[in-house]
């Protein structure tokens, strides 16, 4: 994030320099790591367009959920949604903001990125210790064309809680009962088997280190670092690869109309990524103060509006444009202590 | 002339009367006044500090303290989705790394101390010295990383690999080494604080050896004494205060040291075998890990248990040292 905080204080220093005598406002906002790096893109560029500093520290979404609870941010920002029994018990209203993907990355000598196919099934047993060999029968019988080599698989994942590992274990949890049964989902979990990375630069490092590993990490991580890749069966049956189109279309297959409360993993559509979610902001529904509240929905506002190029440029995925018009209309919720709406467009 | 002289004399007598001058002495009562209670403020605040520390390490850790109570310390089971906690492989994670540590860092400390007290030519003391010294300014986290991505990857192919191989089928000292030949877990966990903690013990170890008088070392050289026996029957004996602190000193940090252990210990929360190669977790891994995610709650409360018992820990081994240095002061006292 170092690259966020001199890009900021240089922006305030030249802010600073320009109305020495204007008070710049400032909203703060905390909580998940995975979209921080957009946030940070998105307030650079929001700064520059109209001198509003957005601070955002990625302190991870359990520690931001306690600071926008305890009212000491604008707004929380979690990888995990909360239930609607949750948030009306803490007064509060989410959001989503864009949409990533998890993918199960490789080091296998001989093959190449889109060339293995796995389904849930089977990602959910090499995670539970049954499936141990890489040419163990039900890998083969799903990749009859590939050289598989008889050497133990080395599962890696994530060390530190993270909404990576929720989305992941969530996925697991719909497609292996025994999963289901035995771990269950959560930003951490009991894992029986594997050795644990930190962040995905950690998990990253164990994979390509270790002949024979299997790991999982952000799309756009894998991406931009050439991980290779598998292809994975969704629940229409059909194999899919993690692209743009294919997070899309898990995100068309929510219905967002009742509540944001969507995980986006498993969705139906013939042309959706399994392992797909959203993130999250959460704001207070009673602002104690009115003005911070609506300058933070203002930048998300102007977010919606011009940041999707920004996040295509990361590799996040943004919402449909149906979703942003419904997430609009859910800011109206938010009032000041009198009742009387904070965001007006 | 007289009166003058005779004045000044008798001031002088009452001066020497009255050895103490007043006036000064009073401005430097007051300032030995406020510097003892400014001192004595820093010492109170000190243990202020440290009980306000335990008292709110125990405060976070209630709810997990009243559903687990002491069975935490002996339960092996971390699971956040069903909200079951037990710290033993955290617990057994933390000593079992710093053990390994000290088994191989103090006699390699002692080595280096006693090659540049009594071996080492005088043009190589200075940079020699100079050089160990540095290797404790080197961040915890550049041994992180250097132990993931260079040690453990020889560490798997150069040791591991033969001895499994070696003991594959042997029972009892199979099992020993068994796990995933990926060079992370305990034995390279600890090894990397061996490497880490070498600076501060040697450092010590070298300047304790120093003070010991050369009148006694030569006097034991004199009467035909070989280097082995005068530090072992002379400088040892003489600087063992020091050198057990310089120990502790090592301790203290392999226990707390967290960065670098998360990064090769495999963050692994099972107790499945007792292999050195099995990854594995230490305490601090894991409340660097958990903490930021972890959901308020049962979880919330037993990472902090977990930090009250490392708390706990570094007691007893400070207690320990404190004990250990009484009774070789008490056996000193026998002996003469």
């Amino acid at each position: 994030m170092s690259h966020f905080s001199i890009r900021s204080l240089a922006a305030a220093f030249a802010l600073a320099g320009a109305f020495s005598t204007a008070i710049a406002q400032e909203v703060t906002g905390a909580g998940a790591t995975f979209p921080a790096p957009l946030y940070a893109k998105w307030a650079d560029a929001y700064n520059k367009a109209t001198g509003v500093r957005i601070n955002y520290q990625s302190v991870g979404s359990g520690a931001g959920l306690r600071q926008i609870r305890g009212k000491t941010v604008d707004f929380g920002a979690s990888d995990m949604p909360l239930t609607d029994e949750e948030l009306s018990k803490d007064g509060l209203m989410q959001f989503p903001t864009v949409i990533g993907g998890v993918v199960p990355v490789i080091n296998i000598e001989g093959i190449a990125t889109r060339q293995m196919k796995l389904t849930g099934q089977v990602l959910g047993d090499i995670y539970l210790g049954k499936i141990t060999k890489w040419n163990d029968p039900a890998i083969v019988a799903l990749n009859p064309g590939l050289k598989l080599p008889d050497a133990q698989i080395s599962p890696v994942r994530r060390a530190d809680g993270s909404g990576t590992t929720f989305i992941f274990t969530n996925y697991l949890s719909k497609v292996n009962a025994e999963w289901k049964a035995k771990v269950g989902d959560g930003t951490a979990v009991n894992w029986p088997v594997g050795a644990g990375g930190k962040g995905n630069e950690g998990v990253a490092a164990f994979v390509q280190r270790l002949p024979n590993s299997i790991g999982y990490v952000e799309y756009a991580y894998a991406k931009q670092n050439k991980l290779p890749y598998t292809l994975l069966q969704n629940s229409a049956g059909s194999f899919v690869a993690p692209e743009d189109a294919a997070f899309k279309a898990a995100a068309a297959g929510a219905d967002w109309s009742k509540t944001f409360y969507q995980i986006l993993t498993n969705q139906p559509g013939k042309d959706a990524w399994p392992i797909t979610g959203a993130t999250f902001i959460m704001m207070q529904l009673k602002q104690d103060k009115p003005q911070q509240a609506a300058a933070a929905l203002k930048f998300f506002d102007w977010a919606y509006a011009n940041g999707d190029k920004m996040a295509d440029d990361l590799d996040y995925v943004p919402l449909p444009d149906s979703v942003e018009t419904l997430i609009r209309q859910q800011w109206g919720k938010i009032t000041d202590a009198g009742g009387k709406q904070v965001f007006t467009r | 002339m007289d009166v003058t002289v005779s004045e000044t004399f008798s001031r002088d007598l009452s001066t020497a009367q009255e050895p103490e001058q007043p006036p000064v002495r009073r401005s430097g009562r007051l300032g030995d006044l406020i510097f003892e209670n400014l001192a004595r403020g820093a010492a109170i605040l000190t243990l202020l500090l440290l009980a306000a520390i335990i008292l709110s390490l125990v405060i976070g850790a209630w709810p997990s303290i009243k559903a687990f109570g002491l069975g935490f310390l002996w339960t092996a089971e971390w699971d956040p989705v069903q909200e079951k906690f037990g710290g033993l492989v955290m617990i057994y994670g933390t000593l079992m790394t710093s053990l390994i540590a000290l088994i191989i860092a103090v006699p390699v400390s002692f080595g280096i101390a006693l090659f540049l007290t009594e071996l080492s030519p005088r043009w190589l003391k200075r940079p020699l010295g100079t050089a160990i010294e540095l290797l404790a300014a080197i961040p915890s986290i550049v041994y992180g990383m250097w132990g993931l991505l260079v040690f453990a990857p020889i560490l798997a192919a150069y040791v591991q690999q033969p001895l499994q191989k070696m003991f594959g089928g042997v029972p009892f000292l199979g099992p020993l080494f068994s796990g995933a030949p990926v060079g992370i877990g305990i034995l390279s966990a600890g090894i990397i604080l061996a490497i880490m903690i070498i600076p501060f013990i040697a450092a010590v170890m070298r300047d304790v050896f120093e003070i010991t008088p050369s009148m006694l070392k030569e006097s034991a050289y004199g009467v035909g004494a070989t280097t082995w026996e005068v530090v072992w029957r002379v400088v040892l004996p003489y600087t063992k205060a020091g050198v057990i602190g310089g120990i502790m000193l090592g301790l203290g940090r392999a226990l707390g040291e967290t960065m670098a252990v998360t990064f090769v210990i495999g963050n692994f929360n099972q107790l499945n075998s007792l292999s050195l190669f099995e990854a594995a977790n230490s305490i601090t891994s894991a409340l660097a890990n958990e903490f930021a995610e972890a959901s308020p709650g049962l979880h919330e409360a037993s990472l902090i248990y977990l930090g009250l018992i490392l708390f706990l820990i570094t007691l007893v081994v400070l207690s320990f040292s404190k004990y250990l240095l009484l009774r070789l002061k008490k056996n000193e006292g026998s002996k003469t």
